[in-house]
């Protein structure tokens, strides 16, 4: 049925953008927890963990998004799993931003000097300890900016769940070209809302960024 | 656990696998070169252009760069068509992605221009270099080596990232992996299998950048 677009779609539309907030925060907490263990299995002192992170992260950089979201979706339900796309869209963009999120923190990680690791040595701290009072607070601060600008990354790709059928902001904007038969001007005012949740971000970003040119 | 795996059918398509892989090359290599010349032309016009040529490129980055693609691509392929202006799905996933990325290419040459110290063009000036020459010499050649790594990545991000326009039904890898899927009902097999196909196919454009690296930057 073919009805008119009015004002009510938008806001609809709207609405749905809580499904995309939601899914970026989930995303975001699942990839921060990966993502730590990844940046800390890259900076660990045994090489075999370095190398099982660095070969997790290539695997996840190398694939597509998508691949990772019909594996988990169409692919786990053949071991028996009733999938629903929260639970696949969760597990696929928490593998995928974890990856990244590792390796941003990585280089954070890294870019503090050797020699802040060996001054914590010679106090007597032990890894966790240097880790926890000496490196962490100071790499923090270089990590944020690159982390909000990810964050940016995965807003826009959290749009990618509506091929699995995730209700989200792209997906009701799909829904609502269905049945207004508006394509342009939906996906035009689909655009305008991503676009007021990431700019605002992005330049968030970038002013954090600059700051901390300017302290060091 | 019940499931076998069975390959023997997504196999037998490998025609449909290969002609989608063709398709997911030529994307990937044709965005990659307009999207350069993109990002080449907008950067200097960011970088040396009046004040209004600024500004319309910062619009046009800006608005690509906090945009999901797939929204980009739902918007000239569903979208344009009521505006007059139809593409079949190929051919607007071309556009789509030659875009997508040109503002991420302008971003990245911008600021490797922007790194080349002022000083070194006016030594370009004071040794009698033309305008062109300082350009090519000076400005162009040592910024690309800088921002080589990240442009490199960015490419290798796109290429993943054609997987999108089996959206639109452009008949790339993953398309025809969606085809298979449906006649074999083979789902994980057939997305287990393009997955490894993408990841060589990462693999491999890192190794073609490495090289070019290697040949044209590294010996001077």
């Amino acid at each position: 049925m073919i009805r008119e677009l009015s004002f009510i779609d938008v806001l609809y539309l709207i609405a749905a953008t809580r499904w995309t907030l939601a899914l970026t925060a989930i995303a975001f907490l699942g990839g921060g927890i990966v993502g730590l263990a990844v940046a800390l299995l890259r900076v660990s002192s045994l090489a075999p963990l370095r190398w099982l992170g660095a070969i997790y992260v290539h695997a996840v950089q190398g694939t597509p998004l998508l691949a990772w979201l019909f594996v988990f979706f169409f692919g786990l339900s053949i071991f028996g799993f009733t999938v629903s796309p929260w639970l696949a869209a969760a597990a696929a963009y928490s593998i995928y931003a974890g990856a990244f999120l590792g390796e941003i923190w990585r280089g954070c990680l890294q870019a503090i000097p050797r020699t802040q690791w060996e001054a914590g040595a010679s106090l007597g701290l032990g890894f966790t300890q240097q880790l926890r009072y000496i490196i962490v607070p100071q790499a923090l601060r270089l990590a944020i900016p690159p982390t909000v600008g990810f964050l940016v990354q995965l807003i826009k790709n959290t749009s990618l769940a509506a091929v699995i059928g995730f209700i989200e902001l792209t997906r009701e904007g799909q829904l609502t070209t269905a049945t207004t038969f508006r394509p342009f001007t939906v996906y035009l005012i689909v655009a305008a809302i991503y676009f007021a949740l990431c700019f605002p971000l992005t330049q968030w970003s970038r002013r954090l960024e600059r700051r901390l040119h300017v302290a060091r | 656990m019940t499931y076998s795996f069975q390959f023997r059918d997504v196999f037998a398509a490998w025609e449909f696998l290969l002609e989608g892989l063709v398709l997911t090359l030529e994307l990937s290599l044709v965005t990659m070169v307009v999207g350069l010349v993109i990002g080449l032309a907008g950067a200097a016009a960011r970088v040396y252009g009046g004040p209004w040529l600024k500004r319309i490129v910062a619009v046009y980055v800006e608005t690509i760069r906090n945009t999901p693609l797939i929204v980009q691509l739902f918007l000239i392929f569903f979208g344009l068509p009521s505006a007059g202006l139809k593409f079949d799905a190929n051919t607007a996933a071309l556009i789509a992605l030659s875009i997508n990325l040109g503002a991420y290419s302008i971003e990245i040459i911008r600021a490797g221009l922007e790194a080349i110290p002022r000083s070194q063009i006016e030594a370009g000036q004071s040794l009698g270099l033309s305008p062109v020459q300082i350009y090519r010499y000076v400005i162009i050649f040592p910024s690309l080596r800088m921002m080589f790594p990240a442009l490199s990545s960015q490419f290798v991000l796109l290429m993943l990232a054609t997987s999108v326009v089996s959206q639109i039904s452009a008949q790339d890898l993953f398309h025809m992996a969606s085809i298979i899927q449906s006649r074999t009902f083979r789902d994980f097999e057939v997305y287990i299998l393009v997955a490894a196909a993408y990841l060589i196919l990462a693999l491999l454009f890192r190794l073609a950048f490495a090289g070019i690296y290697h040949f044209v930057f590294a010996r001077r």
